[in-house]
């Protein structure tokens, strides 16, 4: 035990083998505590985690780029996550089948105020240009909306902070809020709930129902695709 | 299951050339889920494609059950990406509850018309259906 306890720390704070132990051991004890209170949506396992590790790296000094050398084993699996989502639909394909014109007449009324909502609100507040910019695709999961944001010169990294805030924002409010409307088609409620707020959302609406979770992965994935299409386009007719 | 994460990749990779390659405006993974979706149904028609990860039968390891694993995780993956808001302090003392006013209203109004959308449709649909 001659090691300075110091030095050690230096060495381990440097290593992408704690920040990745820090990011899990968070997200599993929040995700603990998520079920233990029965899903609520207020016990969010990602905003709790988030808040968590960041207060950790702010306490310990410790800058987002050492952090993220150990968490982007964790960040790159949204990639392949989000191929899997293929089976899913697979499994539900003819319930899918179904209802697909309410879900193209969803995707396109959804898609186009995800962007059009967020861009008049933020110029409304008065934001800066490269803000509203950075929000524009903020419905859309993280990787995608980081390119979309990259390809308008905005700022990427705030994109993928308001990405995970509306995801969880959605996450939280969907329940009541679809209860406060009496609508019961899980269909629907999922597909909103995943056209909304992405994989955060797609992750909740599992939670409660498992068609609603297979209408929001869908959703998601179909928004990604129009959103990559429409958020060009919104910011040359709407943005001054 | 190293064969079921790896024909993932696989999928994702081809979805990324792709993509890439014909300067496609769409990500990368989308098109990894297309081409995933059109193998799963390509092996109903085609029986011995159901061999490995795209087996049939119950055993561990296919496709089914790793994409299982990681999208009942799907919450996680999101941590990293959120915990970048160590780097935007000054902006959100800046312009914090304005951009939270923001996304709470959008995500509200998104959320309505989606559903309303989908509603509306499905029951316009299905009154003219079986008439």
């Amino acid at each position: 035990m001659s090691a300075n306890p110091f030095s050690l720390w230096v060495y381990l704070a440097q290593s992408p083998l704690l920040w990745l132990t820090v990011t899990l051991v968070v997200y599993a004890i929040t995700d603990a505590v998520s079920l233990r209170t029965r899903r609520h949506p207020l016990a969010n396992p990602v905003l709790h985690a988030m808040w968590i590790v960041a207060a950790f790296l702010l306490v310990t000094g410790t800058p987002y780029t050492t952090y993220f050398a150990g968490a982007q084993f964790v960040h790159f699996l949204l990639g392949p996550a989000t191929v899997a989502l293929a089976v899913p639909l697979y499994r539900n394909r003819r319930i899918v089948v179904q209802a697909v014109l309410p879900m193209l007449a969803a995707l396109m009324a959804g898609s186009i105020t995800a962007i059009v909502s967020v861009v008049w609100l933020a110029e409304a507040f008065g934001l800066p240009r490269e803000i509203v910019l950075s929000l524009a695709s903020k419905s859309v999961t993280a990787g995608v909306a980081m390119g979309i944001s990259e390809s308008l010169h905005a700022d990427p990294s705030l994109t993928a902070v308001a990405v995970v805030l509306t995801g969880i924002t959605g996450a939280i409010i969907v329940t009541p809020l679809m209860n406060s409307t009496g609508i019961t088609d899980f269909r629907a409620r999922g597909f909103a709930a995943g056209l909304a707020a992405h994989g955060i959302g797609t992750a909740r609406a599992f939670q409660v129902d498992a068609l609603a979770g297979t209408f929001s992965g869908i959703a998601m994935s179909l928004n990604a695709l129009v959103t990559s299409f429409l958020v060009p386009l919104a910011v040359t007719l709407l943005v001054r | 299951m190293i064969a079921s994460l790896g024909l993932i990749l696989v999928c994702q990779l081809l979805g990324e050339v792709v993509v890439r390659g014909l300067a496609l405006p769409l990500p990368g993974p989308v098109l990894g889920l297309v081409l995933l979706l059109a193998l799963l149904l390509l092996r109903d028609r085609i029986k011995p494609l159901a061999i490995g990860p795209l087996a049939t039968d119950e055993g561990r390891g296919r496709i089914e059950d790793v994409s299982r694993v990681l999208l009942a995780n799907l919450s996680l993956l999101f941590v990293p990406a959120g915990v970048g808001v160590v780097q935007k302090l000054d902006l959100v003392a800046a312009h914090g509850l304005a951009i939270a006013a923001v996304l709470v209203l959008s995500v509200i109004a998104t959320l309505l018309v989606t559903v309303a959308a989908f509603v509306v449709t499905s029951r316009l649909l299905s009154r003219n259906g079986p008439s």
